[in-house]
């Protein structure tokens, strides 16, 4: 049981850069300089970004995607087969109760469901949302501007390498315009 | 219809996709200007007509579920009518939206961004619209629930999964599932947008709780791509199988002028003919009603009519196959069909539908007509009409005069017929006009990449 002092007294700090091109090198000079415990914040998606930000690890929605379609065919089959043969048997025209190929449309349509929804679920659990409250947004500046056209870069104090002092001058030489304290 | 029909994405001549001089800053004022701004007059007097229309609907439902379907002009043989034309007509006005919204991202056709977004949400109103139909054409609509979806009833009954109609049941409520999630997974970083720029408190806290905390995190974005582009993917099949379905209701079906292989394609063709025209039909006075026109460029028009073009001579190609096969096939009542088409007493529809589906859309092979506003929407009018006409040419022509010459009868649509169809068409446009007031109508973050910021050159590592 972590009592309320035990946290830490910044969650990290935050850099703001003029431009996309700019955040996208000082990411990467972060990366080489050992920094894994960070964030950069886009108006928009830059897959690069991402790539050096998650230490080129792949994201798992395929995965999870994938297992959809799949639970998704299987419950479609499941329920077409054993609802025409077992629960409720009729004879249409002589047809053989298990008449796949005219089952083929319901399955399809069962893995399309799952493996979407799987993937839109999937993509917002990974993420942790819905997230009521996030620390950066205590970052005035943040919020003015974050979702508008700011680039930013969050170096979080939980990496084993970050100093206080010594993070910031890395941020302000790596050519940031400013640089705040993001309070927890 | 294949992808490959679609036009390429060389610009013809040199037009740009967004208006010079904008970057992300400029984007995210102007669109989410037209929500927190004023709405001028006329849109206060569009939206109540648009409104009375939904409330027309509603009353012509009432009546419907209170007197039964006797009130419409569905008869026999004519079984479906207004019901199941209007159904496929709004169905296939939906297909645009995930074409341009799943099938041109993943051709990474740039053009597609400014117009998705409006796009996806006329799907989500269309097929709303089209479920209204199937749904109280049964008339007790309250029974349909074991009819159409399979839930464990005290009766042990379940559906017949060999009927076609049960399949359109699965593929267009898997569609309208799916282009809603689409739908919504593509507004949330725009929500977020909202939320920082909102200045009421309750719209901050409104599209605070729809944006879910969006902070547009890099690890998040990482995720959020992967998982569009998988939703692009999955759209994609799922387009092409909703309208083949739809298509397989008349063709597995024995009726002369419905069992035919070359419904599904010819279908789907028809589908992206008829929702380019839609577009067309509200793109054109949004973008000149809200200033629009840096972001829906006379590029995207000129895309539209090309894309239009294609679809409907595909479309053409399939009318003088029907033809074809009737002569070809030797058959007595497939050949009587095409001769109940020609001159039987529904002609001037068949005429009509030909006029409005294949001459119409002449003038778009020059560019003149493909760029200029009123010749492009009064094209998209024609085929919005000729759309109609082509279900009527299907389902009541093809059903009035089957087999049997003693079964024969005419068709005539009743007044609560015109009613609920013109109700439809009030109740989607007025869920267009609540759209466009509360929702930036146009990908904030999607255009942004499109700005020369966007461009990234990749560091050495």
């Amino acid at each position: 049981m972590q009592s309320a002092t035990a946290r830490p007294a910044l969650h990290g700090l935050l850099a703001e850069y003029r431009s996309a091109q700019k955040l996208v090198a000082a990411a990467e000079q972060a990366h080489r300089a050992g920094f894994r415990a960070m964030d950069a914040y886009t108006p928009y998606p830059i897959e690069h970004l991402s790539e050096v930000v998650c230490d080129h690890h792949k994201s798992k929605v395929p995965l999870i995607c994938l297992t959809g379609g799949v639970v998704g065919a299987l419950a479609g089959w499941a329920l077409v087969y054993w609802t025409s043969t077992i629960a409720y048997p009729v004879n249409v025209g002589g047809r053989p109760f298990n008449s796949w190929p005219a089952f083929i449309p319901v399955i399809f349509e069962c893995t399309i469901l799952f493996a979407a929804f799987a993937a839109g679920i999937g993509m917002i659990a990974l993420n942790r949302l819905p997230e009521p409250y996030h620390p950066v947004f205590n970052v005035a500046r943040f919020r003015e501007v974050g979702a508008r056209d700011g680039y930013f870069l969050c170096i979080e104090a939980t990496d084993p390498r970050f100093e206080p002092a010594a993070t910031r001058e890395f941020l302000l030489a790596s050519g940031a315009v400013e640089v705040n304290d993001v309070a927890p | 219809m294949s992808v490959a029909d679609l036009p390429n994405a060389r610009p013809p001549g040199d037009l740009p996709v967004l208006a010079p001089g904008h970057g992300p800053a400029s984007i995210t004022d102007k669109i989410s200007s037209v929500v927190f701004g004023r709405m001028p007059i006329w849109f206060y007097v569009a939206m109540a007509i648009a409104f009375g229309g939904a409330m027309v609907l509603l009353a012509s439902l009432t009546k419907l579920v209170f007197t039964g379907i006797g009130i419409w002009g569905n008869n026999q043989p004519v079984g479906w009518g207004f019901d199941i034309i209007n159904f496929v007509w709004w169905i296939g006005i939906g297909h645009a939206g995930t074409l341009i919204s799943a099938i041109l991202l993943l051709l990474r056709q740039e053009w597609r961004t400014s117009i998705n977004r409006f796009a996806e949400a006329m799907t989500l109103f269309a097929v709303a619209c089209a479920l209204i139909y199937p749904l109280f054409h049964t008339g007790r609509p309250w029974l349909a629930a074991y009819w159409l979806l399979p839930y464990p009833n005290t009766m042990g009954m379940w559906p017949n999964f060999r009927s076609p109609l049960i399949w359109d049941v699965f593929a267009v409520s898997t569609y309208a599932s799916v282009s809603a999630l689409f739908w919504y997974i593509g507004l949330i970083p725009d929500l977020a947008v909202m939320r920082d720029k909102a200045k009421k408190l309750w719209q901050r806290k409104t599209y605070g709780l729809f944006s879910m905390g969006w902070r547009n995190s890099a690890r998040h974005w990482h995720n959020y791509e992967s998982a569009y582009l998988l939703l692009a993917g999955l759209s994609t099949p799922l387009v092409l199988s909703v309208h083949s379905v739809v298509s397989f209701d008349f063709a597995s079906g024995q009726i002369p002028g419905w069992h035919a292989t070359i419904f599904p394609p010819y279908f789907v063709a028809g589908a992206v003919f008829a929702g380019f025209a839609m577009v067309l039909t509200l793109a054109i006075p949004l973008r000149r009603a809200f200033g629009l026109e840096d972001f829906i460029t006379t590029k995207h028009l000129d895309n539209m009519g090309r894309v239009m073009l294609v679809t409907g001579l595909i479309v053409g190609y399939g009318y003088v196959m029907e033809l074809f096969t009737a002569w070809y096939s030797g058959n007595l009542y497939e050949m009587y069909m095409v001769k109940n088409r020609l001159f039987g007493p529904y002609s001037w529809i068949y005429y009509l539908l030909i006029v409005c589906n294949i001459l119409a859309i002449q003038p778009l092979w020059l560019q003149r007509f493909r760029r200029s506003v009123v010749s492009l929407w009064v094209i998209s009018m024609f085929v919005n009409f000729g759309m109609w006409f082509e279900r009527f040419v299907i389902i009541p022509m093809s059903l009035h005069r089957d087999f049997l010459p003693s079964s024969w009868d005419m068709y005539n649509p009743t007044r609560w017929d015109f009613a609920t169809f013109f109700g439809s068409i009030g109740l989607f446009l007025a869920l267009m006009f609540l759209f466009v007031r509360v929702l930036p109508a146009i990908a904030m973050f999607e255009m942004k990449t499109l700005t020369p910021d966007a461009k990234i050159k990749e560091g050495a590592h």
